[in-house]
């Protein structure tokens, strides 16, 4: 093995790899098969890195040559840099090298696409199928479906993945042709309509014949970058909400844009990455999936923009306070998850608890209830409650009077630099 | 106040249990430790582990409780977290004192207490899943030290031998001087006279000849998937604690 030669490759790989935000390693249930290596059930973060995102898979590009110019991509076909391509054995060899000392979960892999979608897809495969076929190995392998690749490899490729994703890259249409001219929204509509279909049929076919083999277990999801062109919050939501209904998506993610490349339809170099907005998509996500909210309660046309300031829970609370206050010993579930300040296992916990005795705000906190935030809008066990008539904004006012945000010092660095 | 002492085992709480009520001991302290014959601890009473008494509390426990209550019982006393033992006992009294099974009365500040230890120790044993790095010795086995803030050792067994199950591996507590070893078939808990293998030299002859490659393939790995623009020290530090960072290979 040629050392320094397979480290440069991981460098250059792993580095262009590194944009793709998705490192789930969950909602797969491979078991460990004949005592061979490893199994896939409801992941973990190995490491972080200093950025604080989670380090779960080994996450590199089989390939960075491109035959795409997208302007958002690093390694789009007109940038100049090093270029690198693993072989299928050398891939293969670190994946389970990294995951026998623990250092993983399994394997990301994506890749730039050289000659045509086919043929990438194909070499994709190939390193799933001997993963799988020749090392018994059972983690997780999270395979990229490469747009515009034919259906027989998709059903291949789901066959050894546990996971597939084709990113949107741009949350509309529109945005995708301005900053990526090569490719067409449809070529990676298709495979995903394919995949979805074929999962669908596979759970049917598990229900008759057990022995059925898996089918991407753990699903499919994509990625949208947000912030390299104008769209709106309520047009990222609502095309994430589509996706999720259409397509049984079991994740989106929101990448905020990180100027890598000077192009006159990008920001600029020196352009803060949008963190803040990046962290109010995902909240709103969690809104959409685990707390019934439907997306335009969350946005609509008088509020596109998610506020930068406050949660979209709180935000939304503020909007509709005809709701509250809501009696926590006695609302449904489903109410007391709206209240801001209270989350899901919270939830859950306040209605196994008051079937024993109510309770009041000492009990709240000690279940986890961030009290500052939920006490405008809830009453319990208690003489003490917001009796002032206050609006919503009087209510963010206070709010935020009170805490600070953990941005602060992070916009301030974000500043000085320039 | 009585204060009682006890030897510290799962059994021996469940005596002091039996004991509590049939002498009628409240209000009550209890202590973990040896007892000692002295002025110190003027009214200390000590416990005697007794297998039927421990068995017959248990029985009541289990009446009372669901079978995976009776387990959270028994891990959040297991990882043997300093000044938890009394609320541990409340837990228990709370469970007999009351007609219906309590595990969700979390108003209740012992369930609360409880719960709360719980998610501790979950907490711990999910970071060592994520933080055990094992190295590759000479004789294939695979080795990995840890430092956990609780005695979660027993809890890995089975994520580890599911995962691994093709390869020796061994996970040492240097904390509380004990190991789990699977042997290809079976895991074990072994103590090893840590004096011999702490030697510089007997650690590094021992690794296998391609363990320093891909220490430093995973460190560079980890370099390069950062993104610099978008450093945040508070949240990285938050996610792998300092204390963790003496055995992550990538931290070193």
């Amino acid at each position: 093995m040629n050392v320094d030669r397979i480290t440069e490759k991981l460098n250059i790989l792993a580095d262009a790899a590194k944009y793709d935000v998705s490192c789930a390693s969950s909602g797969s249930d491979r078991k460990n098969k004949d005592k061979g290596l490893g199994n896939a059930s409801n992941g973990i973060c190995h490491s972080y890195t200093e950025d604080g995102r989670c380090v779960s898979l080994l996450k590199i590009l089989l390939t960075n040559h491109c035959i795409f110019d997208c302007a958002y991509c690093v390694s789009r076909k007109n940038n100049d840099i090093k270029r690198a391509a693993f072989t299928v054995q050398e891939v293969v060899d670190l994946t389970i090298n990294f995951y026998r000392r623990n250092y993983i979960e399994g394997l990301f892999l994506s890749s730039g696409i050289f000659k045509d979608a086919d043929y990438t897809m194909e070499r994709l495969i190939r390193v799933a199928k001997k993963l799988r076929t020749e090392h018994n190995f059972n983690g997780y392998i999270h395979l990229k479906s490469i747009p515009g690749a034919s259906a027989e490899l998709m059903q291949e490729a789901g066959l050894y993945a546990d996971r597939l994703s084709v990113n949107l890259e741009m949350p509309t249409e529109a945005g995708l042709k301005l900053l990526a001219p090569d490719k067409n929204r449809q070529d990676m509509i298709d495979p995903m309509h394919f995949i979805n279909q074929a999962i669908i049929q596979n759970t049917e076919e598990k229900k008759l014949f057990k022995s059925t083999p898996m089918f991407a277990p753990a699903g499919q999801s994509t990625q949208v970058i947000v912030g390299a062109t104008p769209e709106s919050d309520q047009q990222v939501l609502q095309s994430a909400n589509y996706f999720y209904k259409n397509f049984n998506l079991k994740r989106v993610y929101y990448s905020g844009y990180v100027p890598v490349l000077v192009d006159k339809r990008l920001p600029a170099l020196n352009t803060a990455v949008p963190l803040v907005r990046e962290n109010r998509l995902y909240q709103a996500d969690w809104l959409m999936r685990f707390y019934g909210f439907h997306v335009n309660e969350i946005v609509d046309s008088q509020n596109p923009l998610l506020d930068l300031d406050i949660d979209p829970k709180l935000s939304w609370a503020i909007r509709n306070m005809q709701a509250f206050p809501i009696d926590i010993n006695k609302a449904d579930l489903q109410l007391i998850l709206r209240v801001p300040g209270i989350g899901l296992l919270s939830a859950q916990k306040i209605v196994a608890a008051r079937k024993f005795a109510k309770l009041g705000w000492d009990q709240l906190k000690k279940i986890g209830v961030a009290v500052n935030r939920a006490r405008y809008f809830i009453i319990c066990k208690s003489n003490e409650f917001e009796r002032r008539d206050l609006t919503g904004q009087n209510i963010k006012q206070f709010i935020m009077a009170q805490s600070q945000s953990k941005y602060v010092r992070n916009i301030q660095t974000q500043l000085n630099l320039f | 106040m009585n204060t009682l002492v006890y030897d510290g085992t799962f059994e021996g709480l469940l005596t002091a249990v039996f004991e509590i009520y049939e002498r009628k001991l409240y209000p009550v302290k209890l202590l973990k430790g040896e007892w000692r014959n002295g002025a110190l601890f003027e009214e200390v009473i000590p416990v005697v582990t007794d297998d039927a008494r421990a068995s017959r509390v248990l029985r009541g426990l289990r009446k009372k409780l669901s079978a995976a209550g009776v387990q959270r019982l028994y891990i959040s006393h297991m990882a043997e977290i300093v000044g938890e033992d009394c609320n541990v006992l409340g837990f228990i009294r709370h469970v007999f004192d009351s007609d219906q099974n309590i595990e969700e009365d979390y108003g209740n500040r012992y369930v609360m207490r409880l719960s709360e230890i719980l998610k501790m120790v979950r907490r711990e044993k999910h970071r060592m899943e994520a933080f055990v790095r094992f190295q590759k010795l000479n004789d294939g086995t695979f080795y990995a030290a840890i430092e956990p803030d609780f005695n979660i050792l027993p809890l890995l067994i089975k994520h580890f031998k599911s995962r691994y199950a093709d390869q020796k591996w061994m996970i040492y507590d240097i904390k509380r001087g004990y190991g789990l070893y699977y042997d290809l078939h079976d895991t074990q808990f072994i103590e090893m006279d840590f004096d011999e293998i702490n030697k510089p030299v007997n650690v590094v002859a021992a690794y296998s000849e391609d363990e320093g490659i891909y220490q430093n393939l995973w460190k560079n790995y980890f370099n390069s998937v950062n993104i610099a623009s978008r450093k945040n020290t508070r949240l990285h530090v938050r996610h792998i604690p300092k204390r963790y960072w003496r055995h992550l290979t990538e931290k070193i």
